[in-house]
């Protein structure tokens, strides 16, 4: 039999009901994890409204502005996949290092160095300027890639060999990634004395609709760029690794019980590593995606903390690849339609809101609420 | 003493009754999709031990959690010496007087035994005087015969004594009615014995104890009077324990008759399979934990290994799996040298092991039955297709040993922690036997469980036995060692003692006390 059930005591006085929570005995259908998500983030728009109220707004005007603002045309919707982009690939990463429960919350750090491996390519110059753009994105994305994988080797190694706490580690290999492209902004690339490089030539930007406008007239002012595509992409791949492959089988095994796994004979080290490096990989992907496809220059700030948020995306996708894409998508109009509201303040409180509510209906999926009546006469 | 005092209270029981000092009456009580209690009734003498039996699952621990004020009933009601009670925690329960040892102790173990006693009661208000409440503690434990230091930190304490000091809690509180809830899964043998005598000297102080439970042999050793639950039904309700035999109850308990001697089929030993050479092993703490241990198992035999908890058994298996460096001596496998070698060394070359904890080793909780049987066949073929898994094969795989193994699950993607004790225990056995095994490796395979599945588990291991695999069964048993075992060798810090054929208990007995076998023969 389960625990004991949690009671509610006051109450009993003035209610002959009692509310009661109860471990769930059995799986909960399909739908209802969607239904309670859904509900969620109804409550927490709700909550969010009261917010806006208080502070002398029309929430229901501010979140038809917010729709709009994100999901309204075409233009809108582009520059959202465009927030999403990054955050779908450093969400896939946190997620697959989270399913073995190794806890790499640096993927800021894995972005930066992926930003600097792609940016290398173009900046030392690895590959002369006038290089095709079907050299250039391979090129940077290997770079980007093995740039991110060695960021998260590092800490992967450690972890293996001493043991040594990953969350540490990846935390403090954060403040190293972003001050080593310092370094190279302040020192190395910098153009003219500004913090930052001169701008990558044409051949080494990422392709976007826009560069399309002149053969289809409808992807005009259209920002989204092959990044989005890399990300999508990679949800696959990943979705394959975990759920398919004899790897993901064995990461999966790892991060339920590692006991088991190695009774089963799993090499945890070695997957240790290889996850962390995976992770990184991703990150480093994004950062390179981002480099190339958006900001086209290394500079200072290239990441309202796109490694940061997605931790969260990971975490309330519940580590599922394709839920990754759609979180990051909200998240990417919350974004941008934040902004438009207000620069910071009442949209980071509603995104944190909303953070609140969908963690603390996960309650509802493992638990039953039954109203029951008190029986005893006494 | 005991048994007078056993006959004491039998006599009470059939002369002029006592007066019941708790009655449960018609008690009903529901989980999401489980009727745990049918309205079960129950009543308890004063100053008796008062056996509760039942499988797992059949509502014991359900029943007694109601008493205790841990749970309410959803019918029913309580009385407590003729008066109706309600306890909405388990507060109240132990201001009435009831408290309950759970299974699973409930204590800091960074502060001593006195500390952990005095938590959450009103007394001392502000100021700890610990060194009185050190004395009012030795007190009790010493009225009692408790035994242990107030002053040692929990995580001193063996789990004997951390046992103890949740009775003296409960004893401090001033519960007259004492709830054990299976408490001796935890023990060792002599341990045992020691918290009977202990249940003998209260029961003799006055104190009612209900013993929860569903070992029929310690049923019968401590318990004047039985009731038997089964499926959330009473199905025997204040039997005394000597007029039953074994079979009865066991027929109580299950519903049906339970075979207590298994047919084994005669069969010659074939060639050599397990061979382990002049082991040596430390265990976690760096402290040497097998020293220069020897046996062998042959083809088509089951060779058990007996001895006390904590003397090396772990630390073997762990070595012969390859999870345990070896410091010295060989292991061989079919002629393979297998220690110190990877895990999977050993899996490839057929070797099954039935870990001990089947929670935290032997199975992953999260993961679906068809995640947690492909564990040592994921890799190969035809569940393995180069990189990939192939999901059918896997599905497949899994259903096949669900139906052939009984697994009582809605379907092979139900996740493992859904799965009752027993029914994992199916699941690891289909895993582990399915893989055609050379040697299987079965560590305690049946504890916990409950006769139904003691059988069903008992019965698997024959057959390998004559499919010609050979078992080197580690167990706490005996019982079970000596119906199923055709030698035993017993294990003594390390070190084999001895081996008998004939299950003499009384060599064995010897030998799990750190006789060898030789000074035994030469002592006749």
């Amino acid at each position: 039999m389960g625990q004991a059930s949690a009671t509610t005591g006051g109450l009993n006085r003035w209610l002959p009901y009692r509310i009661r929570f109860e471990p769930r005995m059995k799986e909960v259908p399909a739908w209802y994890p969607l239904a309670v998500t859904i509900g969620a983030i109804v409550v927490a728009l709700f909550l969010g409204g009261i917010l806006i109220s208080l502070a002398g707004g029309d929430p229901l005007r501010s979140y038809a502005h917010i729709a709009r603002a994100s999901f309204g045309n075409l233009g809108v919707f582009s520059d959202t996949l465009v927030k999403a982009t990054p955050l779908i690939l450093v969400g896939l990463g946190c997620s697959i290092a989270f399913r073995m429960k190794l806890w790499n919350i640096g993927a800021e750090g894995q972005f930066f160095l992926g930003a600097f491996g792609a940016s290398a390519v173009v900046l030392t110059p690895l590959l002369p300027p006038e290089s095709p753009t079907w050299l250039f994105i391979p090129v940077c994305m290997l770079a980007g890639i093995l740039a991110g994988a060695l960021w998260g080797f590092v800490p992967g190694f450690l972890k293996a060999r001493y043991n040594v706490n990953e969350i540490i580690t990846t935390l403090m290999m954060n403040y190293i990634a972003v001050a080593w492209n310092n370094f190279f902004i302040y020192a190395v690339w910098s153009e003219g004395g500004f913090q930052m490089s001169r701008m990558f030539s044409r051949s080494a930007w990422l392709p976007r609709l826009a560069d399309y406008a002149r053969e289809v007239p409808l992807f005009r002012g259209l920002t989204v760029h092959l990044g989005l595509v890399f990300g999508l992409l990679a949800a696959v791949v990943v979705w394959y690794i975990v759920y398919r492959s004899r790897w993901g089988y064995e990461i999966r095994l790892i991060g339920d019980n590692p006991r088991a796994a190695e009774y089963a004979g799993i090499n945890i080290r070695r997957n240790t590593i290889l996850v962390m490096m995976l992770s990184g990989a991703l990150a480093g992907l994004a950062g390179m995606s981002e480099i190339t496809g958006v900001v086209h220059r290394l500079q200072g700030s290239i990441s309202p903390g796109y490694g940061f948020t997605g931790i969260i995306i990971a975490w309330l996708a519940k580590l599922n690849p394709f839920a990754v894409i759609i979180v990051s998508i909200l998240f990417g109009a919350l974004i941008l339609a934040g902004r438009e509201i207000q620069p910071s303040g009442i949209p980071k409180m509603i995104q944190g809101i909303i953070l609140v509510s969908l963690i603390a209906s996960d309650f509802l999926l493992r638990y039953r609420v039954r109203i029951v009546r008190l029986v005893e006469e006494a | 003493m005991s048994e007078s005092q056993a006959t004491a209270v039998y006599n009470a029981t059939s002369s002029p009754p006592r007066p019941p000092v708790i009655q449960m009456l018609g008690i009903v009580k529901r989980f999401p999709g489980v009727l745990a209690n049918d309205h079960a009734d129950f009543e308890v003498l004063e100053g008796e031990i008062h056996a509760l039996l039942g499988e797992n699952g059949a509502g014991k621990s359900t029943l007694m959690n109601i008493l205790a004020g841990l749970y309410r009933q959803d019918a029913g009601m309580i009385l407590l010496r003729g008066k109706p009670v309600t306890f909405s925690s388990p507060r109240d329960a132990i201001q009435a007087g009831i408290g309950m040892v759970h299974q699973h102790f409930m204590l800091v173990p960074s502060q001593t035994v006195t500390e952990n006693i005095l938590l959450g009661l009103d007394e001392p208000r502000f100021l700890l005087r610990l060194s009185e409440f050190d004395r009012k503690v030795a007190e009790v434990s010493e009225r009692f015969g408790l035994k242990v230091d107030p002053r040692a930190k929990v995580w001193q304490l063996s789990v004997g004594e951390q046992q103890r000091v949740e009775i003296l809690k409960m004893l401090y509180r001033g519960a007259e009615i004492l709830i054990m809830d299976e408490p001796t899964a935890v023990l060792a043998p002599q341990e045992i014995e020691g918290l009977f005598t202990t249940l003998r000297a209260m029961a003799a102080e006055g104190k009612t104890i209900i013993f929860i439970s569903h070992k029929l042999q310690e049923v019968m050793a401590i318990a004047d009077r039985v009731t038997v639950l089964r499926k959330g039904k009473v199905t025997a309700s204040g039997v005394p324990a000597r007029g039953m035999s074994r079979a009865e109850l066991a027929r109580l308990m299950v519903g049906r008759d339970v075979l207590f001697h298994l047919e084994k089929e005669a069969k010659t030993p074939g060639e050599v399979v397990l061979s382990v050479q002049d082991v040596y092993a430390e265990n976690d703490k760096g402290l040497p934990a097998l020293r220069g241990l020897s046996l062998e198992v042959r083809s088509g035999e089951i060779v058990g290994l007996a001895g006390v908890a904590g003397n090396g058994q772990r630390e073997l298996s762990q070595v012969i799996t390859g999870l345990r460096k070896c410091l010295k001596g060989q292991v061989w496998l079919s002629g393979e040298l297998v220690s110190n070698k990877p895990v999977q060394f050993g899996i490839q070359r057929g070797l099954a092991y039935i870990p001990e904890d089947r929670h935290q080793v032997g199975s992953a909780p999260n993961l679906s039955i068809t995640d947690n049987v492909i564990m040592k066949s994921y890799n190969k073929e035809p569940i393995a297709h180069g990189w990939m898994i192939d999901m059918t094969a896997a599905t497949r795989f899994a259903e096949d040993l669900k139906e052939a193994y009984e697994i009582m699950a809605p379907t092979v993607r139900t996740p493992a922690r859904l799965l009752s004790g027993g029914n994992l225990q199916r699941v690891i056995l289909a895993r582990e036997i399915s893989g055609k095994p050379r040697l299987i490796l079965a560590v305690q395979p049946t504890r916990g469980l409950d006769v139904g599945a003691i059988e069903g588990v008992q019965r698997l291991l024959l057959a390998q036995r004559a499919a010609g695999a050979a078992v080197l069964l580690i167990s706490e048993e005996l019982e079970e060692l000596i119906s199923l075992s055709d030698r035993i060798y017993v294990i003594y810090e390390g070190q084999i003692m001895g081996q008998v054929t004939d299950g003499n208990i009384e060599k064995i007995g010897l030998m799990m006390t750190g006789t060898p076998l030789s000074q035994i023969e030469t002592g006749d």
